[in-house]
C-alpha cells in the first residue's frame, strides 16, 4: 500500500510541472522543484537512519557542502555542470568518511551530538569566510552548465532534480536489498550479535555514512542550482532537524517514506505559514503526535502498522 | 581423542574491582568433544564465556586457539577464527525474520558482506545453508516469522541454528536451557545430541540431567577456580565437588 502511494506520488510529479505552467502558475513548480531535492535529501538520510540507525543530526550540512561545490566554482565563472557535481559529491563524501570515522566510534546520544557538532564546525567555517559572502550567502548567477542540458530553464531543471530523486530512490533500494544493507540492518538491530558473527560492521556503517553523505551533497548541488542563492542557513542545525522530521513523518526505513515525508512538510509548511506566523508549533504537535501513535510514520499506517 | 587441543586456556585471569570472578583457569577443550563447565550461581561462569567470546579481555593468561593466542582480539575476529557463540539471554536481530538471522550467520562466514548491488534476501548461496541449519534444529516452519515474534523456546532453538549456520570450529553454549520447559528442554537436548561427535562443543550449563547426558568431560568451576575436571562419572564420584556443588544442588 505504502509502495502504491510512493509509486502514485511519483507519478504526480512527474506529470504536474507542464500542468502548473500550462495553468500559469509557474510558482507550483518552484515548490516543487524544492520539494524533489529535500525529498532526495531525506531519502539519503534514511539510509543511515532508517535502516541503519543511525541518527545523523548533521545531515544538513552535505546540503550546503554541495551547494557551495556549486557556487564557489561559480563565483570564479567556473560553470562547468559535471565539475560542480563532481565536486559535490567527492567533498561530501570525504567530510562523512573523515566525520563518520570519529563519530562512529560513539553510540547514542552522542553519536547525536557529535554529528551535530561536525555539521556546526562547516556552518561557522563558511560564516567565517568573508570572501564568499560569510553568512550573507552568495548569489549564484549562472547555473551549472551541461551540454544539451540547460538549467536555466525552469521545467528543465526540475526535471533534473526529478531524476536525482529517482536515482537516489533506486540507489537506496539497492542498498538496502543487498548483503551490505543486511549487514548494516542487523547491526541496527543487535550489535552485540552481529560481533559475535564475526561482523565488523563498523566499516559497513562508515561506508554506509559516507555514501549517505555523497547522495545528499547531490541534492545539495541541486538545490543550490534552484535557489540561486547560498548561504550558510541552509546547513543550519535546525535544516538537520527538519530532514530527520521529514524521516520520521514519512516512516523510517520505509523506502518511500522520506517522499511522503518531504511532500507533507512542504503542504503543510505553505498552507500553515500563510495562516499563522506560529507555523511551527502544528509542527512540533503533529512529530509528537506521529511519535506517539505512528511509529511506522505515513508509510506505516499506510501498511496498517501502527510501528 | 585427538592429541592436540583445539582450545587451551592457561592461567585466566579477570577481576571486577575487588572481586575475582575468573581466578587462574586453565582447562583444555578437544576435538569433538562436548566439554561442559557447570557450577554454582556466581561461579564465574558467565564471565569465563564472556573472556572466551572476546567480549572481555582477561588481566593475565593466554587463550590458544591452535597454535595462536587469541586473549586480546575482539569478538568478530574470534568469529571468524571459528568461534560461535550463543547466549544465556537470547540475542537475535528482533526486527529481521528468523531466515534472515540465520542467513547473516552464513553471511559472515562467506565474508563477502561487502555486495552492494546484487540482492541479499533471495540469494541461493545464503538461503540453502540457512534453511538447512533452521532444519536442523526444527524451526523451518517459522522460518518467515519475524524473530522477535517466535516463541522463547524457539528463540534458543534460532540461537543455535545461528551458530550451526556460521559452521564454527568451536561451538560456545551459554545455558542453552536457560528458562525452558521441560518439553522444549527435552527438544534442545535431542538437537545437542544430535551434534555431539560432529561438533566440539563448550557448553556452559545449569541443568544437570543435560550435562551429564551430553558431556564428555566436565570442569566444575568454584569460585572461579577449576575444582575438578574430569569424565562425568568421576566428577560425580569426586568428594568436593559433591560438597560444593552437586550436594547445594540437592539440598
Amino acid at each position: 500500500m505504502s509502495r502504491t502511494v510512493g509509486w502514485l506520488l511519483l507519478a504526480a510529479l512527474a506529470a504536474a510541472p507542464p500542468l502548473a505552467l500550462a495553468a500559469g502558475q509557474p510558482f507550483y513548480v518552484d515548490i516543487l522543484t524544492r520539494l524533489v531535492c529535500l525529498a532526495a535529501a531525506a531519502t539519503s538520510l534514511n539510509l543511515i537512519l532508517g535502516h541503519g540507525g543511525m541518527i545523523s543530526f548533521g545531515h544538513a550540512a552535505y546540503i550546503g557542502i554541495g551547494a557551495y561545490a556549486v557556487g564557489i566554482p561559480a563565483y570564479y565563472e567556473i560553470y562547468d555542470g559535471w565539475l560542480h557535481l563532481l565536486l559535490a559529491v567527492a567533498c561530501s563524501a570525504l567530510f562523512a568518511l573523515a566525520t563518520g570515522a570519529v563519530a562512529l566510534r560513539t553510540r547514542g546520544v552522542y553519536f547525536i551530538m557529535i554529528t551535530m557538532a561536525f555539521a556546526q564546525m562547516v556552518f561557522f567555517a563558511v560564516v567565517s569566510i568573508e570572501e564568499y559572502g560569510g553568512d550573507d550567502g552568495l548569489v549564484i548567477d549562472i547555473r551549472s552548465e551541461f551540454p544539451l542540458v540547460d538549467l536555466e530553464d525552469s521545467l528543465t531543471l526540475y526535471y533534473a532534480c526529478f531524476a536525482v530523486l529517482l536515482g537516489t530512490l533506486y540507489l537506496v533500494h539497492r542498498l538496502v536489498r543487498s548483503r551490505f544493507g543486511m549487514v548494516i540492518e542487523g547491526a541496527r538491530g543487535n550489535e552485540r550479535r552481529m560481533a559475535a558473527l564475526g561482523f565488523a560492521f563498523y566499516r559497513h556503517r562508515l561506508a554506509a555514512y559516507t555514501l549517505a553523505g555523497a547522495l545528499c551533497g547531490l541534492s545539495g548541488a541541486m538545490l543550490g542550482n534552484f535557489t540561486n542563492f547560498i548561504s550558510p542557513e541552509m546547513m543550519d542545525w535546525t535544516r538537520s532537524g527538519e530532514l530527520i522530521f521529514m524521516v520520521v513523518l514519512g516512516g523510517t526505513g520505509a523506502l518511500f517514506g522520506p517522499l511522503m515525508g518531504a511532500a507533507v512538510f512542504l503542504l503543510l509548511e505553505e498552507l500553515l505559514s500563510g495562516w499563522t506566523i506560529y507555523w511551527q508549533l502544528p509542527f512540533g504537535l503533529l512529530l509528537i503526535l506521529v511519535v506517539l501513535f505512528a511509529r511506522g510514520g505515513l508509510a506505516g499506517l499506510l501498511e496498517g502498522r501502527r510501528g | 581423542m585427538a592429541d592436540e587441543p583445539l582450545l587451551r586456556v592457561e592461567d585466566l585471569q579477570k577481576s571486577f574491582g575487588g572481586v575475582t570472578a575468573v581466578d587462574g583457569v586453565s582447562m583444555e577443550v578437544y576435538p569433538g568433544e562436548v566439554h561442559a563447565v557447570i557450577g554454582p550461581n556466581g561461579a564465574g561462569k558467565t564471565t569465563l564465556i564472556s573472556l572466551l567470546a572476546g567480549e572481555l579481555r582477561p588481566d593475565r593468561g593466554r587463550i590458544l586457539f591452535g597454535a595462536r593466542d587469541i586473549a586480546r582480539r575482539p569478538a568478530h575476529a574470534r568469529a571468524k577464527l571459528g568461534f560461535a557463540r550463543s547466549f544465556q539471554i537470547t540475542s537475535v536481530v528482533p526486527g529481521m525474520r528468523v531466515l534472515d538471522n540465520v542467513m547473516l550467520a552464513v553471511l559472515a562466514r562467506d565474508a563477502r558482506s561487502f555486495g552492494f548491488w546484487r540482492p541479499a534476501r533471495n540469494d541461493p548461496a545464503l538461503i540453502r545453508p540457512a534453511v538447512a541449519a533452521l532444519e536442523r534444529v526444527g524451526l523451518a516452519e517459522v522460518a518467515e516469522e519475524r524473530a522477535g515474534a517466535v516463541s522463547h523456546g524457539e528463540h534458543r532453538q534460532l540461537e543455535i541454528a545461528m551458530t550451526l549456520a556460521a559452521e564454527p570450529e568451536l561451538l560456545l553454549l551459554d545455558e542453552p536451557m536457560a528458562g525452558m520447559s521441560a518439553e522444549e528442554s527435552r527438544r534442545m537436548t535431542g538437537i545437542l545430541e544430535d551434534l555431539k561427535g560432529e561438533k566440539t562443543m563448550l557448553l556452559v550449563e545449569h541443568d544437570m540431567d543435560v550435562v551429564f547426558a551430553l558431556a564428555d568431560r566436565i570442569s566444575v568451576l568454584v569460585g572461579g577456580r577449576i575444582a575438578a575436571s574430569g569424565a562425568p562419572e568421576a566428577v560425580r564420584a569426586d568428594e568436593a565437588v559433591r560438597r560444593a556443588y552437586l550436594g547445594d544442588e540437592a539440598a
